[in-house]
C-alpha cells in the first residue's frame, strides 16, 4: 500500500485518499462540509459588507431619511445632496491634501529608504555596522514617543513659518505640509526590508556593471532599483495607505482647516457638526474610495506584501 | 550601453565576474573591483556610500535619534508649552505618574483592550483562513470582503461604527430589538460597562482581515507532505489541525501576536472619534491620555514621560515574546 502512495502526486493523493473509503457516501459528506463552510462564510461576509452597504446607501439619502426607523437599505428618495453640500464646504481640499501628502511621503520614502538600503547592503564604508544597528534599534520605538519632541522640533525649525535663524518667533513647520511630510520621509523598517532584499542580489551582477565603467549611482539606479521592483511596489502601497490614513500626527500639528488631511477633516467634522450626517457620510465614502481602488488594482502585490512583511518582519 | 549587457540576472549569475570579457577589464586593475584594497579606492567608495546615506540619515537623525534624546531630556523637566521657564525637576515626572490615578486607569484600560481584542481578532482570522484555504468557490471574493475594513480609512470605520452604536437610530439596536434579543435600546458608547466592549468589537471587525491574510500565507507555506503523512497515518482532520497545522503556524501566530500587541497598546483613533475616553475614563487608553496631557494641558515633559512608560511596556512585551520565539526554536 505504501508503495502506491509514494508514486502518486500530492494533489492526486489528496483526492484519492479522500475518496477511498466509500464512493457516494463520501461525496455526500463533502457536500455537507461545503454547505457548512458557506453557512459560516456567507453570514460572516454579510457582517463585513453590511456596514459599508449601509454607509453607501445612507450617503445618498436625505438627512431626515438617514434617521428613519426602520433604517432604509435602499434609498427611497435618492439624492446627491450630501455630496453636493460636502463639496461646497471646501472639504474636497482635504482629499487633495491627503493625496499630496501621501504621494510625497511615498516617493520620498522609496527614494531615501532604497538609497540607505543600497549603501548598507552593497557598499563598504567605515561605521556601516554600528549605523545599521542604530537603524534597527529604532524600529521598535513607537511613534508616540517621538511625537511630542518632534512637535517641539518642528516649532523651532529655523527660517520657516516666521522663525528667525535661531528658530524663534514663529510657528516653524507646525501647520505646514513640510511638517506633515518630512518626519515620515524615511523609515527604519523600510530600510531594513529593502536591505534584506538587496543582500540576496549577487555582487557579481553589480561588479559587472562597475567593470564596464558604470558609476555607483548608475549601478543603483539601473541595476539595483529594477531588481527591487517587487519589494518597492509592496512597500509603496503600504506607505501610501499608511500615510493616507495617518491620524494622530496631522491632528497634533495642524490647526488650519485648509491644510487638513481627509481623516483629520472627517474627524473634526464629526465633532463640529454632530447633525450633518448626510455630508459626513458622503465624505466618508469619498475618503474610502481611493483606498479601495488602490487595493483593487494592486490586490496581488498587496496581499503578497502583507505576507512578505509577515514572514520576514 | 555596457550596463545593459549585465542586466539579465540568469545569464550573469552562475559564472560571476569570470565571464566579464578580458578586453573590457581596465588594464592593471584586479578582476573584481570590490576587492580593491588600496586606501584611495576604499575611501572613494566610502565617500560614495555616505552620499547615498546622507539624505535618509539627516531626516532619521533629526526626527528619530535626536527626537528620542530630546524626549528623554524632556522627561526631567516641567516643560509647559505655554509658560516661559521650563525648570529641571529631576525625577518628579516619574514620581507623579506613579500617583496619577487617571494614568493608571488608562494602563488598565489599554490592557483590557489589548487582552481582549488581540486574541479574538487572531482566532477569527485563523478560522476564516482555514475556511478560505479549502477548495471552495468565490474564495477570492470572500477574501476581499473580509479584508475590506482593513483598506478603509480607520476614521471612516470609527464613524460608521459610531453610527451603528447610536442609541436612538443605530442599526444594532434596531436589529437587536427586532429579534427581541434586548428589550430596551442599549446606549453602547455611553454605558460604563458597554463602552469598552463596543470599542473592542469594532476593532476586531476592522482587524480580522489582516490576521486572515497572514494566516492564509502561513497555511500555504505548510509543506503538503506533512498533511499527507499525517493522513496516511490515519489522523482525522481535527487531529491534523491540532498536531500539524497549528504547530506549523506557530511563527505566524507569534508574529501576529507581537504586531497585534504593539498595535493595540497604541490604540487611539477609535477612542478619539467614538468615545473621547469616556464615559468617566472607561475608555481612556494610554495614548489617548498622553495626547490629552500634551495637547490639552500642554504638559510636554510629563506627557513624554508617560510615552516612555508606554515604550517600556512595549519593550517588555516584545522581549517576552522574542524569548518565547527563541525557546520554541522557530
Amino acid at each position: 500500500m505504501s508503495a502506491t502512495v509514494e508514486v502518486l502526486q500530492p494533489q492526486e493523493l489528496d483526492r484519492r485518499s479522500e475518496l477511498r473509503p466509500e464512493g457516494a457516501g463520501d461525496r455526500k459528506r463533502r457536500w455537507i462540509r461545503y454547505a457548512l463552510i458557506y453557512l459560516i462564510l456567507i453570514p460572516g461576509a454579510i457582517l463585513f459588507v453590511g456596514p459599508f452597504a449601509w454607509l453607501v446607501s445612507a450617503s445618498f439619502q436625505r438627512t431626515g431619511d438617514i434617521f428613519s426607523w426602520p433604517p432604509q437599505w435602499i434609498p427611497q428618495d435618492p439624492t446627491v445632496e450630501g455630496y453636493a453640500e460636502f463639496a461646497q464646504t471646501g472639504a474636497l481640499r482635504w482629499f487633495a491634501n491627503s493625496a499630496f501628502v501621501a504621494t510625497s511621503v511615498t516617493v520620498l520614502q522609496l527614494l531615501l529608504n532604497s538609497m540607505c538600503a543600497f549603501a548598507f547592503a552593497k557598499l563598504k564604508f567605515p561605521g556601516r555596522e554600528p549605523l545599521f544597528l542604530l537603524v534597527l534599534a529604532t524600529m521598535m520605538v513607537p511613534p508616540q514617543i517621538t511625537m511630542i519632541p518632534n512637535y517641539l522640533i518642528l516649532q523651532r525649525i529655523p527660517l520657516f513659518g516666521g522663525n528667525d535663524l535661531f528658530g524663534n518667533g514663529g510657528h516653524g513647520m507646525l501647520d505646514s505640509y513640510a511638517g506633515l511630510i518630512l518626519p515620515g520621509a524615511v523609515s527604519a523598517f523600510g530600510i531594513f526590508l529593502l536591505r534584506q532584499f538587496m543582500m540576496t542580489i549577487p555582487d557579481e551582477l553589480l561588479d559587472a556593471a562597475r567593470v564596464d565603467g558604470a558609476s555607483e549611482f548608475r549601478v543603483y539606479r539601473q541595476i539595483m532599483l529594477p531588481l527591487c521592483r517587487p519589494v518597492l511596489a509592496a512597500t509603496a502601497i503600504f506607505t501610501f495607505m499608511a500615510a493616507w490614513e495617518d491620524f494622530l500626527w496631522p491632528l497634533i500639528i495642524l490647526s488650519d482647516p485648509g491644510k487638513f488631511t481627509a481623516p483629520l477633516g472627517l474627524a473634526m467634522f464629526v465633532m463640529k457638526n454632530q447633525t450633518e450626517w448626510g455630508m459626513l457620510l458622503a465624505g466618508s465614502v469619498i475618503a474610502t474610495l481611493p483606498m479601495v481602488i488602490v487595493f483593487m488594482i494592486f490586490q496581488r502585490q498587496f496581499v503578497q506584501g502583507v505576507a512578505m512583511s509577515g514572514i520576514k518582519g | 550601453m555596457a550596463v545593459d549587457t549585465a542586466r539579465p540576472a540568469s545569464r550573469t549569475r552562475p559564472s560571476g565576474p569570470r565571464r566579464v570579457p578580458a578586453a573590457r577589464r581596465p588594464s592593471g586593475s584586479r578582476p573584481s573591483p570590490t576587492r580593491s584594497t588600496s586606501l584611495a579606492g576604499r575611501m572613494g567608495r566610502a565617500w560614495r556610500a555616505y552620499l547615498f546615506l546622507s539624505p535618509g540619515l539627516i531626516v532619521f537623525s533629526l526626527f528619530t535619534v535626536f527626537a528620542l534624546l530630546f524626549g528623554f531630556y524632556l522627561t526631567f523637566h516641567e516643560w509647559n508649552l505655554i509658560s516661559q521657564d521650563k525648570p529641571f525637576v529631576g525625577l518628579q515626572n516619574y514620581m507623579d505618574l506613579a500617583e496619577d490615578e487617571s494614568f493608571l486607569k488608562s494602563i488598565v484600560n489599554t490592557f483590557y483592550f489589548t487582552g481582549a481584542s488581540v486574541p479574538i481578532t487572531m482566532a477569527i482570522g485563523f478560522c476564516l483562513a482555514l475556511l478560505l484555504n479549502q477548495a471552495i468557490k468565490f474564495k477570492g471574493l470572500f477574501r476581499t470582503l473580509f479584508f475590506l475594513p482593513q483598506v478603509t480609512p480607520f476614521v471612516v470605520v470609527a464613524i460608521i461604527w459610531k453610527w451603528l452604536y447610536n442609541g436612538d437610530y443605530g442599526l444594532f439596536n434596531f436589529y437587536l430589538l427586532k429579534t427581541q434579543l434586548i428589550r430596551e435600546p442599549l446606549l453602547w458608547l455611553s454605558d460604563q460597562n458597554l463602552a469598552m466592549p463596543a470599542v473592542i468589537l469594532m476593532s476586531v471587525w476592522s482587524g480580522v482581515g489582516f490576521s486572515m491574510v497572514i494566516y492564509l500565507a502561513g497555511l500555504q507555506g505548510i509543506p503538503h507532505e506533512l498533511q499527507e503523512a499525517a493522513k496516511v497515518d490515519g489522523a482525522g482532520s481535527w487531529q491534523r489541525l491540532w498536531n500539524v497545522t497549528i504547530p506549523q503556524l506557530a511563527p505566524t501566530t507569534l508574529f501576529l501576536l507581537v504586531m497585534g500587541i504593539i498595535g493595540s497598546l497604541q490604540v487611539f483613533t477609535q477612542i478619539f472619534v467614538m468615545t473621547k475616553g469616556g464615559p468617566v475614563e472607561r475608555t481612556s487608553t494610554m495614548v489617548y491620555y498622553i495626547y490629552e496631557a500634551a495637547f490639552k494641558f500642554y504638559e510636554m515633559g510629563y506627557a513624554t514621560t508617560l510615552a516612555f512608560v508606554l515604550f517600556a511596556i512595549t519593550l517588555v512585551f516584545t522581549w517576552i515574546q522574542l524569548r518565547l520565539y527563541r525557546k520554541a526554536d522557530l
